[in-house]
């Protein structure tokens, strides 16, 4: 299987930003017999400003689906979440918090 | 010398190549550590503190070991990091979160757990380290994903 499209939902909760981003990608292991291939960076941004800088291993589930949470925030504001994986691939999602 | 100056090219080709490699870093050495202790040793963390105040949400049971769901925050003023280290994984390190200002310090992940064991977490405020931990118990492993 190869990594295909996320997909992010951004909204405001008591006056912080959640952020729930899902990542189609195999994150296989070496045990599973086939290659290893898995996400190794995660990074989100906030109107363009680095927030949460992630390393992550092969434990992470397949297709990761992660959340995290921002101080604050508006509706509005614009985040990012980029991956890159050990075979140097790569994708991102952009969207404004609703 | 032409040799420094050529691998020093190389490395210039490759910078230009791949802009984000070039940015991001792995710690390969603390993922490939085959115990937690080793782990946390290379991550500079060897001796964490017990502490309360790093909340882990997840199963007690999870069935499938493929997907197991960990909720993590740290209550810690100043949390900067958090380590998730799944003790008789293979290799423990599951992943490190690194919080800038403007982040909170938490993060919600699935993660593959081989068989029962102790998760934990460390959490880093203020250059000193602390941790927690969590057993789940697994059904089914699942690392062969």
């Amino acid at each position: 299987m190869a990594a295909g499209p996320m997909k992010m939902r951004a909204t405001m909760a008591g006056g912080n930003t959640d952020v729930r981003v899902l990542m189609s990608h195999p994150m296989t292991t070496a045990q599973s017999g086939q290659p290893l291939h898995f996400i190794q960076n995660v990074v989100v941004k906030q109107n363009g400003k680095t927030v949460i800088e992630a390393e992550i291993s092969q434990a992470v589930s397949r297709n990761p689906v992660f959340s995290f949470r921002l101080k604050g925030g508006a509706k509005g504001d614009k985040i990012e979440v980029s991956w890159l994986d050990n075979k140097g691939e790569t994708n991102k999602i952009e969207s404004a918090v609703a | 010398m032409m040799k420094t100056r050529r691998s020093l090219l190389a490395a210039l080709g490759a910078l230009l190549l791949k802009p984000f490699a070039a940015l991001a870093a792995w710690n390969e050495q603390a993922f490939g550590a085959k115990t937690a202790a080793d782990a946390l040793k290379t991550l500079g963390a060897a001796t964490p503190a017990p502490s309360k105040d790093i909340v882990i949400e997840a199963p007690q049971i999870a069935e499938n070991g493929a997907v197991v769901p960990i909720e993590i925050s740290s209550n810690i003023p100043g949390t900067t990091a958090i380590a998730v280290l799944i003790e008789k994984n293979p290799f423990p390190l599951a992943g490190r979160f690194e919080f800038k200002e403007g982040a909170l310090p938490f993060v919600k992940l699935n993660v593959k757990m081989g068989e029962t064991s102790d998760v934990r977490v460390v959490a880093t405020a203020g250059g000193k380290h602390f941790a927690a931990s969590k057993e789940i118990k697994v059904t089914i492993g699942g690392c062969g994903g």
